[in-house]
């Protein structure tokens, strides 16, 4: 099952200077936020923005961008097929949540009984480890995928 | 960190799997390690708390953009900036319920 995750560098060709910077300054400006807003308004307020999504509205766009303009160059749907890569994006990313919360509960446990360090590499153990077996059990199941877009 | 993941998220495929790297806990990485420093673990375990929260709603958000592209045809950057209501009404809606 995991012999269908592959590493495919012709995708960072696709992408352009602009598109990274994007990314980068909306994660920045995001954090940034997040601080100012723990700052100010509570740190019960502000730990929601850790879970605000930074990156996953310039990835989707960036996404449907580059497949509509490559397929469009085939001859093909371009523009459905850039919207069927996007949600299958997305639809990554919302498995990804259930990760993310446990990301969130093995922290808000760990920081005030572990180290530092320990406190920090222990949920992300456990984000990496749900992550992963959350898609491969999707798989496994034969639910999602292109056929019901 | 918020780039690492972008990075990884863009050479892994399939598309599924590289969703994933869009709901990492990018700004928390980023964001704990300053607040354990300034602020206290105390502090960071809070924001985690609320994390919970916001990981929720991330949920609801991913899926609303999915419904949004794959059922209602919307354009990808209408659905991905539209649907940032979703995250707000919902992290905020849970918040004021369940913290504040």
């Amino acid at each position: 099952m995991l012999g269908a995750i592959r590493i495919d560098f012709t995708n960072l060709k696709r992408a352009r200077r602009q598109d990274y910077a994007i990314r980068f300054l909306s994660g920045g400006v995001i954090t940034m936020s997040a601080g100012f807003i723990a700052k100010h308004g509570g740190s019960s307020q502000g730990g929601l923005f850790l879970a605000f999504p930074a990156i996953l509205p310039a990835a989707a766009t960036l996404i449907a961008k580059h497949e509509c303009e490559e397929k469009t160059r085939k001859g093909l749907q371009g523009e459905k097929r850039g919207r069927i890569a996007a949600a299958l994006d997305t639809r990554g990313a919302a498995l990804g949540s259930a990760a993310m919360l446990a990301f969130a509960a093995v922290a808000w446990w760990s920081l005030p009984r572990l180290s530092p360090a320990a406190a920090v590499l222990t949920p992300t153990a456990i984000w990496a480890m749900v992550a992963v077996g959350a898609w491969v059990l999707r798989k496994k199941l034969g639910c999602g995928g292109r056929r019901r877009m | 960190m918020v780039s690492l993941f972008s990075f990884i998220g863009e050479i892994v495929e399939p598309k599924s799997f590289a969703g994933l790297f869009g709901a990492a806990p990018s700004i928390a990485l980023a964001s704990l390690g300053l607040t354990i420093v300034s602020r206290g673990a105390a502090n960071a375990a809070i924001e985690c708390r609320s994390m919970l929260i916001g990981a929720v709603a991330f949920g609801c958000y991913s899926a609303t953009v999915t419904r949004l592209l794959a059922r209602w045809r919307m354009p990808a950057m209408r659905a991905a900036i539209g649907a940032l209501g979703v995250w707000f009404a919902v992290a905020y809606g849970l918040w004021f319920l369940v913290l504040d």
